[in-house]
């Protein structure tokens, strides 16, 4: 047999690069409309998503503020209300309609285009990695930094695009298109440090979910270090891209452009940064290795829920030092509100509905927008089961003797004690810090009574996971549309004054807002019974159909 | 009594028949092979058989039950390694066999000792760091640490290195638990031919053969070889409508053909006087019996 050399064969390059050889970002065009692909449902989403929130939200003001008396109104109320500090940052100009609009808008905004770059950045990064489809991709011809280079690029044409969305949105509702735009622009350079921020989150951290959890902690660090700044009126707020916007001051006399560049300069440095360490890490694996473990498993480790249970424990913790923090600033706050709300009794009303006493009007409030917050993290725990049956995982615990109705219940048991623990932990942070701050520790009771009363809606909605997920679990994902709801519910429900129909379809809708209103338990044992009628089904339907 | 049987199993993924009236036997205490190319159903029937996935049509039994309503009772009964491994990323190696084990009612830890080190493998590292062979390792070990009465095994091999599929080998032979039953389904021809007792071939999602090796091979062609005296012409026509021969190529004297080994003794018959000068003759090796069952349809 001839076993001779083949002839030479004219090869073709997979990606020539002009003078012939691979440069550190070859690929990189091909990589980024590959990246474009695969998020062409996903992007539109969040966009879309944010730019209807918006302009929701500014349509309901533009009538609110269209004489100056009604504007200086609204100025001599935020400029002394620590709570809009905290969440909007420094007020300036908000004695313009542009200012107050752009006031209103800018934590939601600030805050969706932040979360949208974290998910986008970690997901291409490390998300593509550990499930391997990186890989092909990576072995064909393309530069050291080309998946970085396509990755960033993809980040910040979403970042662009929601700046013009949102400055579309202002623009349309009678704000001056420059400021506008300026606003817009701001608002795409806090997605552009946020994508720096999440790329190095992305080469350091050891999973992509570690990753995707740090960055978002940051992200919340820094806006409630903004927030103190804002309130205590300091330096502080320098130290965030959510202060760097409000220095823009798109509205006044006084708007200034070079805000955005300290923003540039900081993302240009933290991705050097995020390049630098990517050349120092290995594909699949972060710079923090992960540790030698136990050679054998703990006593406790041999039931399916002390399985699920183990699997959450990092996500509890997460989100429990999350949701502390955030319960204990809002607790804080609580004194300042009567401050605030005496100044003007109108904004009061709108802001925490017909209710007399206004601390526990913003009482009441918070375990509202906590209890929801709660339910997020009931949802994302709800949805590890669907990630265990899609991964496989489920078959090695069901081949082990498991029947699917004790797989299942583990994981819901887990879901429902975890969520109730953190309701725990919501109330008796804001009821504690409430007390310190005012000295009254009545409060701590009630709150954490409160707290507990949003558990039947968080179930709920943990439910909705749990019956997508036996009957069409492809579609499990949708449980999120509900939990938006709730959030946008809960934040703008009173302003935008929904039809009931429409408010209904938030769980959180039907509960009394404790402590303000007394509780019912007409209501928290009706949601109490549909979260379990809708997690039965959902067993049911696990019980039936085929495993992924 | 079969350890497994599937009668006429039908089982649909929408357009995808990934099963279509598929039988298969198992007789307890047998190593029993289980070969088809790419997408054939193997990995199907075995999810079925853990009743991951429900047959649209069709009897199944596994170990005297119904493996869809009785899944858990019969899965105390026996151990299984998945196609494709995928193990909790923040557990390590350890963790997993122990709690795997656990579920299942218990692991022997000397079996268990025994085999961490048989394969060399590292408990202490999480999973979510093990190269594709060390995971597979770890499937392999909580699966074989358990003293179960049948083990479903789904490429348990593939990723491993020679030497590691020399323990398996070894283990299948002679460490596996007395009287215990294996489905082994592989692509490692070798592995199948030194461990199994009887192997089924699937294609298309039904079986195409089921057998010993010796069985199958009986059902297939010899190759012959034979330089005669007699012209080719002469030759040619001698052979020319005999049954069962294929593939038959002539040049100044030699003969080579393929022939059926069921017609081979009326073949060798009308050899004989042509004047055969020299002849060979060998039985089809383990690859081109399966590339025979893979490729072809069958009659
Ligand atoms: N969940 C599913 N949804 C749709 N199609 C499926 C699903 N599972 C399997 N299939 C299809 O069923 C057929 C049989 O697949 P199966 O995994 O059983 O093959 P296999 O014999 O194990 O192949 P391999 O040797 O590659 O492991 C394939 O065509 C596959 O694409
Ligand atoms: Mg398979």
């Amino acid at each position: 047999m001839n076993v001779g050399h083949a002839p030479d064969v004219q090869r073709p390059s997979a990606a020539p690069s002009s003078d012939g050889s691979a440069g550190p970002f070859t690929g990189t065009g091909q990589l980024f409309r590959l990246a474009a692909r695969r998020d062409r449902v996903r992007l539109p989403v969040w966009l879309i998503g944010l730019t209807a929130v918006i302009g929701a939200s500014t349509n309901a003001l533009v009538g609110f503020y269209d004489t100056p008396v009604k504007q200086a109104g609204y100025a001599a109320t935020v400029e002394n209300s620590a709570v809009s500090r905290l969440m909007g940052g420094t007020p300036y100009d908000v004695d313009t309609f542009g200012g107050i609009l752009a006031y209103e808008i800018t934590a939601v905004a600030g805050v969706t285009v932040a979360l949208m770059v974290i998910f986008l950045v970690t997901r291409h990064i490390r998300g593509e990695e550990e499930s391997g489809n990186a890989e092909l991709v990576r072995s064909a011809v393309t530069g050291r930094h080309a998946a970085l280079a396509a990755t960033l690029a993809l980040a910040s044409v979403a970042s662009g695009l929601a700046g013009l969305l949102v400055a579309g949105v202002l623009a349309l509702s009678g704000v001056a298109v420059g400021p506008s735009l300026l606003f817009g622009a701001g608002l795409a350079a806090i997605g552009l440090a946020f994508t720096a921020v999440a790329a190095v989150a992305a080469q350091v951290a050891s999973t992509a979910r570690t990753a995707l959890g740090g960055a978002i902690l940051v992200m919340l660090a820094l806006f409630i270090v903004r927030g103190i700044g804002a309130v205590e009126d300091n330096w502080l707020t320098w130290l965030a891209p959510f202060g760097w916007q409000d220095e823009i001051r798109p509205f006044g006399e006084r708007a200034q452009g070079w805000p955005l560049l300290v923003s540039i300069g900081f993302a240009a440095v933290v991705l050097a940064l995020a390049a630098w360490l990517a050349a120092r890490r290995d594909f699949g694996a972060g710079l923090l290795q992960a540790r030698a473990g136990r050679p054998t498993a703990a006593g406790w480790l041999r039931t399916p829920m002390a399985l699920a249970f183990r699997m959450q424990r990092g996500l509890l913790l997460a989100w429990g030092v999350g949701l502390v923090v955030l319960a204990a600033v809002f607790g804080a706050v609580g004194r300042e509100v009567r401050t605030m709300i005496d100044s003007n009794p109108e904004v009061g009303q709108v802001i925490l509905g017909q209710i007399d006493d206004v601390v526990l009007g913003y009482l009441s409030f918070v375990t509202h927008f906590m209890g929801v917050t709660v339910a997020t993290y009931a949802v994302v725990s709800a949805l590890r089961l669907r990630r265990e049956e899609e991964s496989g995982r489920a078959d090695a615990v069901l081949a082990g003797g498991v029947s699917r109705t004790r797989w299942a219940l583990s994981g819901i048991v887990v879901t429902a004690g975890c969520s109730a623990l953190m309701a725990v932990a919501v109330g008796l942070g804001v009821g504690l810090t409430h007390g310190l701050v005012s000295d009254d520790m009545a409060r701590v009771g009630p709150l954490l009574g409160a707290a507990l009363g949003t558990l039947p809606a968080v179930w709920t909605l943990a439910a909705v996971a749990f019956a997508l997920h036996g009957w069409v679990p492809r579609w499990t994902a949708l449980v999120w549309l509900p939990t938006a709801w709730a959030f946008i519910q809960a934040y703008l429900g009173d302003l935008l004054d929904f039809p009931d129909g429409i408010s209904g379809l938030s769980p959180f809708w039907h509960l009394p807002k404790v402590p303000a209103e007394s509780f019912e338990p007409v209501a928290f044992v009706v949601l109490t019974g549909l979260a379990l009628a809708l997690t039965a089904l959902g067993v049911a339907g696990l019980r039936r159909r085929d495993l992924a | 009594m079969a350890a497994i049987e599937l009668r006429d199993v039908v089982k649909t993924f929408g357009a995808v028949r990934a099963l279509d009236g598929f039988d298969l036997e198992v007789e307890a205490g047998e190593v029993h092979g289980f070969l088809g190319p790419n997408g054939s159903g193997k990995s199907t029937a075995i999810r079925l058989l853990l009743g991951l996935l429900r047959p649209d049509s069709g009897g199944a039994t596994l170990l005297g039950g119904d493996p869809w309503r009785d899944a858990p009772t019969l899965h105390r009964r026996l151990a299984y390694v998945p196609g494709e491994v995928n193990l909790w990323p923040n557990l390590t190696g350890g963790e997993v066999i122990d709690l795997l084990g656990r579920l299942r009612g218990g692991l022997d830890q000397r079996r268990r000792a025994d085999l961490v080190e048989r394969f060399g493998l590292d408990p202490t590292r999480r999973c979510g760091t093990y190269s594709k062979g060390n995971r597979q390792k770890v499937a392999l070990v909580a699966a074989l640490a358990s003293d179960v009465e049948l083990y479903l095994l789904d490429e348990p091999t593939s990723g491993l290195d020679p030497l590691m599929e020399a323990e398996f080998q070894t283990w299948v032979r002679e460490s596996r638990p007395e009287g215990s039953t294996v489905l082994l389904s592989s692509h490692i021809l070798a592995e199948v031919e030194a461990l199994c007792d009887r192997v089924s071939i699937i294609r298309a999602g039904r079986r195409v053969q089921s057998g010993t090796l010796a069985d199958l091979r009986h059902h297939t062609r010899t190759t012959v070889v034979a330089d005669t005296s007699a012209d080719d012409e002469t030759t040619a026509a001698a052979l020319r409508g005999l049954a069962g021969i294929h593939h038959l190529s002539l040049e100044r004297g030699r003969l080579v053909m393929e022939v059926e080994s069921h017609d081979l003794a009326g073949v060798l018959r009308h050899l004989a006087d042509l004047g055969v000068t020299s002849l060979q003759a060998h039985p089809p090796t383990l690859e081109e019996l399966f590339l025979h069952e893979y490729g072809e349809v069958p009659t």
